[in-house]
């Protein structure tokens, strides 16, 4: 053996284009698409921020420790962490690397003749061969045409070739796929999401500070969010008298857009439309409107305030802030819509209509602490350093006091929550989807056969071929020579 | 909600159990009873005693096994459509009402590919499996006919819930027939099949049939997580949210995806590829049962939580 070897220098270009050549191999575009399945299960398992982030507040307090490392490896924002766009960025160029030369090479496989008849036929899956008069070529050729197949014809054979649709769906399929992808990347660059609560009676309107949460697609600027209003005349909900359950919600709104005012029904199914934009009708609470008064009369503050519910009877927690009173208080609250005493919980709803509904509270005096600079829940409050006065409950139309004010519970409106999105990649994704599909079955139904047909002096022979071992071969051929012999 | 058609239904399904258990006897009574005890006569000087199938005297049996599993699917059925009337909405709001769906689908893909394939050496299987999915559904997971909640109520519950049944009736199936290749290709490899799985196809055939399941289901689950999607379009804003329920089905599909391509491409057959099939069927499972009873998410309709 030779001390002196050439080892072929890899280079800059050498290294790209082998490292180009592992990513785009199917074998890599497997993996990564394993890995995707796989990466994606913890997002499962481990509750999100997106989704969830209660779940993700009371995980960190409970397991402080755990949580952190979590968070290290972005656990509980699996969709969005780098090592999950790492994943499917990779697995898409893979991809793309591996489907579109194949889209080139069966662009011009299609429009090149079939290959030429090989010398010995005999050895194909299917051969049949007999003694025949000089008819059978050109009877076969029309048997070829209507059968739409595509032929070579050379002297005293015929080469014939059907099936390409199972490529071609194939392809289809992959490309689809690149095609979801764009529909995705392409709703989030550009585009909005956001939510919004509305009491009954309130006009929303689409400008970013009416909103209580707003993403921007990161091509967006808020000169883009288009302006609407949504005045909300009415909020109906059903619900089944047995089980509690929803049975329906309605909400009959007023919106105007481009000066067209008009009126118009939300459901859950049913949202509204605005040009690129819906929104749609999420979930509802009560609102209850307060009023709260100084010692001497004057009114400290009027006006609905929004409540969370917290189970299906919509047991509701808020907190009522008057930093602005004579005598600075804060309501830490529930809301009951329909009242009742359990000796273990306390005050309970037992139905989510308004039949008996109650305002529970306790007063606290002192610092709010809304100019802290520290970001604050709107529905709770912080009582450390605070005074307690008391404690109370109202129905409707009724009035508490407490040293240095009182509070009157006015009545209650129910508040929907508007989602509002703005998603311009969806028909992209939608029009990937139904193909994927069109590409799948062709793909997976498609059955690629080469039939030939060669005739040498009397000899009549014909031999078929069918790729990925599909069936039908045999009563294809046998149509054929039926078709030949006339 | 009618309480006069929530009882035919309930009725329904019991009776449909009790149909099946018969028809799990006779297909017990078929396999066993077919197998012919050594006999003087197989030889002729008495040192060859082996023990044969003789499937001529269990024929009637195994046609009663059948028509028990027809009839069975009927009522099932039957039951499904007075629950729906007795909802007055299609039944499928709860978990209960999914499996006794589902039941049925696997009996109906049971019975369809029996029209095909001589398969009655599964109808052993089929039936046990339906009683064990009925029985869990009567005993832990009913619930009465309710209203839909609001997201229900859309026509997409009709398409995207019927065809992610239909897709998990055919899964389990594929999974059985995975199985079954399984068991019996460990006794090919140490010899020869026991004698009562004489019948059962040869593994080459069982390898064949899960793939076409297989490959006939994909589409299907394709079309059923798009429409999901379209579906979640409309009720909850975006088609795609990463919500637990959302995610399995991602994975099963790329499980299956996998397994098209392993077999299509890699060239895949045989034990490596019956792991795969009984691999992505049981995230299907584990979506059904972990995501609709203890998960979390927009997709937990369970209705045990009640």
């Amino acid at each position: 053996m030779s001390s002196n070897v050439e080892v072929p220098e890899l280079g800059l270009i050498g290294l790209a284009r082998f490292a180009w050549r592992q990513l785009t191999s199917m074998r890599t575009a497997l993996i990564l698409l394993m890995m995707m399945g796989i990466g994606a299960i913890p997002g499962s398992l481990i509750p999100q921020r997106t989704s969830n982030p209660i779940a993700v507040r009371d995980f960190f307090e409970n397991r402080p420790e755990l949580a952190r490392w979590y968070d290290r490896f972005s656990l509980f924002d699996v969709y969005s962490s780098p090592w999950f766009s790492a994943i499917y960025i990779l697995l898409f160029i893979s991809l793309i690397g591996c489907v579109l030369p194949r889209t080139v090479e069966h662009f011009h496989a299609m429009r090149a003749q079939p290959p030429l008849t090989p010398k010995n036929l005999s050895r194909m899956e299917w051969y049949e061969n007999w003694e025949g008069s000089n008819s059978e070529i050109e009877r076969a050729a029309q048997w070829f045409k209507k059968n739409r197949f595509r032929v070579r014809r050379e002297a005293g054979s015929i080469s014939a070739e059907k099936g390409y649709l199972r490529e071609t769906g194939n392809l289809l399929f992959h490309l689809s796929l690149i095609l979801i992808l764009v529909g995705v990347s392409f709703g989030s660059l550009f585009g909005l999401r956001g939510e919004a609560i509305v009491n009954v009676g309130e006009r929303f309107v689409n400008v970013p500070t009416s909103y209580d949460s707003l993403a921007l697609g990161k091509l967006t600027t808020e000169s883009d969010i288009p302006p609407f209003t949504i005045k909300v005349d009415e909020f109906v909900a059903v619900y089944d008298p047995k089980t509690n359950m929803p049975k329906d919600y309605t909400a009959y709104v007023t919106t105007s857009n481009n000066g067209v005012s008009k009126s118009e029904i939300m459901k859950v199914n049913s949202p509204l439309t605005f040009g690129s934009t819906r929104v749609y009708l999420q979930a509802n609470g009560y609102s209850p409107i307060v009023t709260v008064k100084n010692e001497d009369g004057s009114v400290a503050f009027q006006g609905p305030v929004t409540f969370l519910p917290q189970d299906g009877n919509l047991r509701s927690i808020g907190s009522i802030k008057v930093p602005d009173a004579q005598v600075p208080v804060g309501f830490v609250s529930s809301f009951l819509p329909t009242y009742a005493r359990t000796a273990n919980q306390g005050g309970v709803s037992i139905y989510p209509e308004l039949l008996d509904p109650r305002l529970l509270f306790s007063v606290w005096a002192g610092d709010l602490g809304l100019d802290s600079g520290i970001p604050q829940s709107v529905y709770r409050i912080d009582t450390t350093g605070m005074t307690n006065l008391g404690l109370g409950s109202l129905k409707i139309g009724e009035t508490f006091n407490y040293p240095g004010g009182s509070i009157t519970l006015e009545k209650v409106v129910p508040w929907i929550n508007l989602q509002i999105v703005d998603d311009r990649g969806k028909g992209f994704a939608l029009i990937g989807g139904v193909a994927a599909i069109l590409g799948l079955l062709a793909s997976l139904y498609g059955r690629r056969r080469r039939i030939w047909v060669r005739v040498t002096g009397a000899q009549v022979e014909v031999a078929g071929l069918s790729k990925n071992n599909a069936p039908g071969l045999e009563e294809e051929v046998k149509s054929l020579t039926t078709y030949m012999r006339g | 909600m009618n309480t006069t058609w929530a009882y035919i239904s309930n009725y329904c399904i019991y009776s449909a159990m009790a149909i099946f258990a018969l028809s799990f006897l006779s297909h017990a009574f078929e396999t066993a009873w077919a197998v012919r005890a050594p006999q003087n006569s197989d030889t002729t000087d008495g040192t060859l005693l082996v023990r044969t199938l003789d499937y001529k005297r269990t024929e009637r049996a195994a046609r009663i096994a059948t028509a028990l599993m027809a009839l069975g699917a009927l009522l099932l059925l039957g039951g499904i459509v007075a629950r729906g009337i007795s909802n007055g909405h299609v039944p499928w709001g709860n978990m209960y009402e999914f499996s006794i769906t589902g039941a049925f689908a696997f009996t109906a893909a049971y019975l369809a590919a029996l029209r095909k394939y001589d398969l009655r050496w599964l109808g052993l299987f089929i039936s046990f499996g339906v009683l064990l999915t009925l029985g869990t559904a009567i005993t832990l997971l009913y619930r009465d006919s309710a209203p839909l909640v609001p997201a229900l109520k859309s026509t997409w519950l009709v398409i995207h819930v019927s065809t992610a049944i239909i897709c998990g009736g055919i899964f389990l199936l594929a999974n059985i027939i995975a199985g079954a290749y399984l068991f019996l290709e460990r006794y090919e490899n140490a010899g020869a099949r026991p004698v009562w799985a004489l019948r059962i196809p040869s593994l080459d055939l069982l390898d064949q049939l899960s793939y076409r399941l297989i490959a006939f289901v994909f589409p299907l689950w394709t079309f059923s997580v798009i429409a999901g999607a379209i579906w979640a379009e409309s009720a909850w804003g975006r088609y795609w949210g990463w919500d637990p329920k959302e995610t399995w089905a991602f994975i099963t599909w790329v499980a299956y995806a996998a397994y098209l391509h392993a077999r299509v491409t890699v060239g895949w057959r045989g034990r490596r590829a019956a792991w795969l099939c009984i691999f992505a069927g049981s995230t299907f499972l584990f979506n059904y049962v972990y995501v609709n009873v203890w998960g979390t998410g927009k997709h937990t309709y369970s209705g045990l939580d009640q």
